[in-house]
C-alpha cells in the first residue's frame, strides 16, 4: 500500500495537478454555491473541460476537486441563504441557517468547513484501507460474475430510491439501458436502433444526456418558479470564523461517529450524500441530552457538524464501488465514470493494477481536495458569496448556455443540441412526475458494458446456464433480486395490515 | 388522465414499438448462428419494459414524494409556474442550435444571451449587450485558444 500512496505522491504533487483540485475546488464551491446547481450539474458541465485535458488522473483530480467544491458551496448557501444549492446540504441548513441568522455566519461556516474537512479525511483513509482489499477480492470475478454484479448495483440503485419509488426507479433504469443500446457498439457489425438518424450512429453522447438530465431541468426549473433559489442576501454579516475549545471539543465526537457512519452508507450503491447527511443528522439528534436535543433545529453547532461530516465522508464512501468495481453509487459517481470511460479507462478490479497512477492520484488529490477547501476556501467566502448577488436575469443565460456549448463541443453539430434539448424537456416532465433520474444515467452508462459481459458470458457457456452454475453469480443474482423484492413485499404487507378487511373491496 | 399515469402510458407504448423494433431487427446470414444476437438484450429490455409500465400503470395510489429530494417541485402548483418564459426560452435554445453554424458562435451567442435576458425582464439595454459581448467572445477565446477546440466565431459570409 505504501508504494501505491508514494505513486499517488507522485502524481498528485505535479505542479499541474495541484493547479487542477486547486481550480477544481475553486469552480466547485462558485457554482455550487448557486440555488439549484448541485455537483450533478457542475461535473456534467465540467466534462468537456476534463476530457479535453487528456490525461485521465488530472482529469478525474480536476472533477474530483469540483465534486468536494460543490459540495462545500451548497453547505455555504445553505447556511448563508437557506437555499440548498444540493440535496445532500439540505440537512446542514436545518441549524446553519438559524446560526447565521443569529449573526454567527461566520462560526457556522467554520464549523462546516471543519466537520468537512474531517469527514472527508477520514472518509480518505478508510478508502485507503478499503478500496485494495475489495480490490483484490474483485479480481476473482469473470464476466458472468461481472454481470451479475451489475444487476447487483442497479436494482441497489433502485432498491435505495425511497417509498413507492422502486418501480419508478426500475422503468428509469430500463429506459438508460434502452437508450445505450441505441448505436454501434464492440460486440455487433451494424448499429442499431438509429431511426435512420446518421448522427445516432455513434450512440447517444453521455456528456449530452448528463447535461439534459441534470442541469437543464435544474435551469428551466429555475425560470419557472423564481422563487426557487431567490436569494435575500446577508453577505455582509460573516465576520468572526473563530470557534472556542469548548465548541470544538463538543463537536469532535460527533464528527468522529458521523464520518463513519457516513462512509459506510456512502459506500453503499445508490445511498449516497443524501442519506448519509439526514441520517447523520437524525442520529446525532436522537442521541442528544435535554437542552442540546432542545436546541437542534435553532442553531445547534452539532446538528450542523453532524450531516457536514457525514456527507463529506459518503463522498468518498461513494468513489469505493465506483474505483474498485466499476459501479458508480450514485448519479454524480456515474457521470464521473462516464468521464472515464471516455478517457480510455475502465474503472473496476483492474484499475489498481492497470493504472495503479490514476487509482491512487485520486486517493491523495481528495486528500489535498479538503484541505484546499480548509485553507483557501474559507477565508475566501465571504467574496465568493458575492457571487449570490449576481441578477437571475444574467445567470441563467448563462447556465444555459454552458449547458449548451458543453454539448456542442463535445460533438460539433447542431442535432446533438436538438437532441439535448429534447431530452431536457423529457427530463423536466420526468421531475414533475417526480421521477428518479440518476437511474436512467446509471442504466445508460452500465449499459454497454452489462450487454459485454453478458454476451460474453452466454457465449463461453452456449446459454445462460452460468446464471446457475457459477455459485458467485447465482448469489450476486439472488442478492439483487431480493433488493427488489424484499421493500416491494414489506409494503405490500404493510399495506394488508393498514387496511385490513376493507382492503378486500 | 394524471401526468402520473401518461407517462407509464407512454412508457408502455415506446417498450412495444421497440421490442417490434428489436423482433424485426434485420440479422446478418453469419449472425443467426451465434448464441449472443444484437436483439437478445433488447428483447429482454423491452419485456420489462412493459412490465414496469403496467406496474405503474395499475399500481393502486402514486405516493407523493416524500421530499428528501430536496426540491420543491409540484404539478399542482404548476398554475403558479412561469410556462411562457420557459417556453420562450426553448424556443430562444432551438433557434440556437439552428443557427451557431451559419450565424458563427460569438454572433449568435450574443444574441442568444441578449435573448434570455429580456425574455427574464431584464430591460438595460447598454448592460445586456456588453455583459453578453464580453461573455461570448471570452468563452470564445477560452475554447478555441487555451482549449484547443475550434468553434467558428463569424457569419459564414465574413468567412
Amino acid at each position: 500500500m505504501l508504494e501505491g500512496i508514494m505513486l499517488g505522491l507522485e502524481t498528485a504533487f505535479t505542479f499541474q495537478n495541484l493547479l487542477l483540485v486547486v481550480a477544481g475546488c475553486l469552480i466547485g464551491t462558485l457554482i455550487g454555491m448557486l440555488p439549484g446547481l448541485g455537483p450533478m450539474s457542475i461535473i456534467a458541465i465540467m466534462i468537456p473541460v476534463a476530457i479535453n485535458i487528456g490525461d485521465p488522473a488530472a482529469a478525474l483530480i480536476l472533477l474530483a476537486g469540483v465534486y468536494y467544491g460543490a459540495i462545500f458551496g451548497g453547505s455555504t448557501s445553505s447556511i448563508l441563504i437557506n437555499a440548498p444549492g444540493v440535496a445532500g446540504t439540505v440537512a446542514t441548513a436545518f441549524d446553519g441557517y438559524p446560526l447565521a441568522r443569529q449573526g454567527k455566519a461566520g462560526k457556522a461556516l467554520t464549523i462546516a468547513a471543519i466537520s468537512s474537512f474531517s469527514g472527508g479525511t477520514i472518509g480518505a483513509i478508510l478508502l485507503l484501507i478499503f478500496a485494495p482489499a475489495l480490490s483484490s477480492v474483485a479480481l476473482l470475478f469473470h464476466s458472468a460474475e461481472y454481470f451479475a454484479l451489475m444487476i447487483v448495483g442497479l436494482s441497489a440503485i433502485a432498491a435505495f430510491a425511497g417509498t413507492g419509488q422502486v418501480a419508478k426507479a426500475l422503468m428509469m433504469t430500463v429506459a438508460g439501458l434502452m437508450l445505450a443500446t441505441v448505436g454501434e457498439s464492440a460486440l455487433f457489425n451494424a448499429p442499431r436502433f438509429t431511426m435512420g438518424i446518421s448522427d445516432l450512429q455513434s450512440g447517444f453522447s453521455f456528456v449530452t444526456l448528463a447535461m439534459a438530465l441534470f442541469a437543464l431541468p435544474e435551469a428551466l426549473f429555475l425560470i419557472l418558479d423564481p422563487k426557487r433559489g431567490e436569494a435575500t442576501s446577508n453577505s455582509e454579516a460573516i465576520k468572526d470564523l473563530r470557534i472556542t475549545r469548548e465548541e470544538a471539543k463538543k463537536i469532535a465526537p460527533v464528527i468522529a461517529r458521523q464520518s463513519i457512519q457516513g462512509f459506510l452508507i456512502g459506500v453503499m450503491p445508490g445511498a449516497g450524500a443524501t442519506i448519509a447527511s439526514f441520517l447523520g443528522y437524525a442520529v446525532e439528534r436522537n442521541i442528544a441530552k435535554g437542552e442540546e436535543q432542545e436546541e437542534f433545529g435553532k442553531g445547534s453547532i452539532k446538528g450542523l457538524a453532524a450531516p457536514e461530516a457525514a456527507n463529506n465522508a459518503a463522498c468518498t464512501g461513494s468513489f469505493v464501488p465506483l474505483l474498485t468495481l466499476g459501479i458508480p453509487g450514485s448519479g454524480t459517481t456515474a457521470i464521473l465514470l462516464g468521464a472515464l470511460v471516455a478517457l480510455n479507462v475502465n474503472p473496476g478490479p483492474r484499475l489498481m493494477i492497470d493504472n495503479p497512477s490514476i487509482f491512487w492520484a485520486v486517493i491523495i488529490s481528495m486528500y489535498i481536495g479538503n484541505f484546499v477547501l480548509l485553507i483557501l476556501n474559507l477565508p475566501l467566502i465571504p467574496y465568493i458569496a458575492k457571487l449570490l448577488t449576481i441578477p437571475r436575469n444574467y445567470l441563467i443565460p448563462f447556465i444555459l448556455f454552458f449547458t449548451m456549448i458543453g454539448a456542442y463541443i463535445g460533438q460539433n453539430n447542431a442535432t446533438e443540441l436538438l437532441l439535448l434539448i429534447g431530452l431536457g424537456i423529457a427530463a423536466t416532465i420526468l421531475r414533475f412526475a417526480d421521477y428518479p433520474l440518476a437511474p436512467l444515467l446509471i442504466g445508460f452508462i452500465l449499459g454497454g458494458m452489462m450487454e459485454n459481459n453478458f454476451a460474453r458470458a452466454v457465449n463461453l457457456t452456449d446459454g445462460i446456464s452460468f446464471m446457475y452454475e457459477r455459485p458467485m453469480t447465482l448469489a450476486l443474482l439472488v442478492i439483487g433480486a431480493l433488493l427488489i423484492i424484499v421493500p416491494a413485499c414489506r409494503k405490500r404487507l404493510s399495506k394488508i395490515r393498514k387496511g385490513g378487511i376493507a382492503d378486500g373491496d | 388522465m394524471a401526468l402520473d399515469k401518461w407517462i407509464p402510458v407512454f412508457f408502455l407504448l415506446i417498450s412495444i414499438v421497440y421490442g417490434y423494433a428489436s423482433y424485426t431487427y434485420p440479422l446478418l446470414p453469419f449472425e443467426k448462428n451465434m448464441s449472443f444476437l444484437p436483439n437478445t438484450m433488447p428483447l429482454v429490455l423491452s419485456v420489462l419494459g412493459i412490465i414496469l409500465s403496467g406496474i405503474l400503470l395499475f399500481s393502486s395510489k402514486v405516493v407523493p414524494s416524500d421530499g428528501s429530494g430536496g426540491d420543491d417541485i409540484d404539478l399542482n402548483r404548476l398554475g403558479d409556474y412561469k410556462l411562457n418564459q420557459g417556453a420562450l426560452i426553448l424556443a430562444a435554445m432551438i433557434a440556437y442550435a439552428l443557427l451557431l453554424r451559419p450565424l458563427g458562435f460569438i454572433p449568435s451567442t450574443i444574441l442568444f444571451l441578449i435573448g434570455c435576458s429580456w425574455v427574464l425582464g431584464e430591460r438595460k439595454l447598454h448592460i445586456m449587450i456588453s455583459v453578453a459581448s464580453i461573455g461570448a467572445v471570452s468563452i470564445w477565446y477560452l475554447v478555441q485558444e487555451v482549449l484547443g477546440i475550434f468553434l467558428k466565431p463569424l457569419p459564414w459570409f465574413m468567412g
